[in-house]
């Protein structure tokens, strides 16, 4: 089956849940055979796929509850401030804390989190990525340019937080 | 803040968005600019680290045949709707296939081949295919020192049609493993060498590569280490690679 790993992964970042997960990658196969004449030959099937999955989980009560909270975020025509400097938490990013990585991607808004994830994961390209979730590429670069800047600032915390943790463990050990 | 008007487009540049002329200008920079290429480092790092925690779910082989079952064409439909559904099914087999230029099995070897396939094409198509880009194997060798944790030789290409453009980190089954990007008359050949411990469950000393395969491709252990070589190239080609491989190996 085609793609079918891939979708499963984007299902599973979008649901968090793997029981939904498979329900919302069987949903879209099904409706991709149903709706096959609605693909018109010789555009992408890939974002087409895609699409299908996004619009199924937007429709279901976890992707209405998520659509319901995403905070009113003003997405065009804002001129992006420039990228500070990368911090030395990120410097620090290798295998042994992508557990943070995960964790920090797992926090993003959803519209960050599925920008962010068909960017750099299924590596589309910008045009790819604007079919796929039916909007402009203009509010597809804002997006990754927000999601980015916040996974930064979240392993950042998560860093400072891992520290912390850290410290206290050796505070308390004094008393053992 | 140094560079700042670069620094506001350095992501879109990475992601290889940027108009083909201001790439060449972005380029220039960066090899001129300490700042610039020590950012670009640290974000192609932060990508490269997105792009092995997000592919962090699989799907369960039970998953996958309930899925297979469900969209099955039903013998028990009429005729004319069950034709209909076994075209849509076959038709969306066969775009999927173009889409990812492959058609394999996904069971045991054949998964392993088939996910060797999709590394290839998908190596292919990304915007940055070589994290390591040089034609000399003595600058390619020793980056990936300390990225896998085995060690591996690359053959001497004078005299030969090859040509090295570079290498990448690639993960198969969860292993990391070096991935080598050959050219040979404008037809790229990937060769992946991982550990053979690490696919032993997979694999066998005896597993050939599958001939439905859209791309022609050799396989074989060697000192501890499994090797794949494919590409769209000749088998000729494909085969002669591989000798070169296993003569220096």
């Amino acid at each position: 089956m085609p793609l079918f790993d891939q979708l499963y992964n984007f299902a599973h970042w979008l649901t968090r849940n793997t029981e939904e997960a498979e329900d919302l990658v069987q949903e879209t196969y099904v409706k991709a055979l149903k709706g096959f004449s609605s693909f018109q030959l010789g555009t992408n099937f890939r974002a087409w796929m895609y699409r299908i999955l996004r619009n199924t989980f937007l429709t279901s009560r976890t992707g209405l509850r998520v659509t319901m909270t995403v905070p009113l975020d003003p997405e065009q025509d804002e001129p992006e401030l420039a990228v500070e400097n990368e911090t030395p938490e990120t410097i620090l990013m290798n295998r042994s804390n992508s557990q943070l990585v995960l964790s920090a991607i797992d926090d993003l808004p959803m519209h960050h989190r599925e920008t962010l994830l068909l960017c750099d994961v299924e590596e589309m390209s910008y045009q790819e990525i604007a079919e796929t979730l039916s909007i402009p590429v203009g509010t597809v670069m804002s997006r990754l340019s927000r999601a980015r800047r916040t996974l930064r600032d979240n392993l950042g915390r998560k860093l400072q937080g891992d520290e912390a943790v850290k410290e206290g463990k050796r505070g308390t050990n004094y008393g053992l | 803040m140094v560079c700042e008007s670069w620094k506001e487009t350095l992501d879109t540049y990475l992601d290889g968005e940027l108009p083909e002329a201001e790439m060449r200008n972005f380029d220039a920079h960066v090899r001129g600019c300490h700042s610039c290429s020590a950012d670009a480092l640290t974000r192609v790092q932060m990508k490269r680290t997105i792009q092995v925690a997000g592919r962090r779910f699989t799907p369960s082989a039970e998953f996958r045949r309930r899925v297979q079952q469900r969209i099955a064409p039903k013998p028990q439909r009429s005729l004319g709707l069950g034709w209909m559904l076994a075209a849509a099914a076959a038709v969306i087999l066969v775009v999927g296939a173009v889409t990812s230029t492959y058609v394999g099995t996904r069971s045991g070897g054949g998964q392993v081949f088939s996910e060797i396939a999709d590394l290839h094409v998908a190596t292919l198509a990304s915007s940055s295919p070589v994290d390591v880009i040089s034609t000399d194997r003595h600058t390619v060798k020793p980056w990936f020192q300390g990225k896998i944790p085995f060690a591996f030789d690359l053959p001497e290409l004078q005299n030969s049609e090859f040509s090295l453009l570079g290498g990448r980190m690639a993960y198969l089954d969860q292993t990391p493993g070096a991935h080598l990007i050959y050219d040979v008359r404008k037809h790229h050949i990937s060769v992946f060498v991982f550990q053979e411990q690490s696919l032993r469950a997979k694999l066998d000393d005896n597993s050939l590569a599958p001939k439905q395969l859209s791309f022609n491709m050799e396989t074989w252990s060697q000192g501890g280490l499994r090797y794949f070589v494919i590409g769209d190239a000749s088998a000729a080609d494909i085969d002669s690679l591989a000798k070169l491989f296993k003569a220096d190996t």
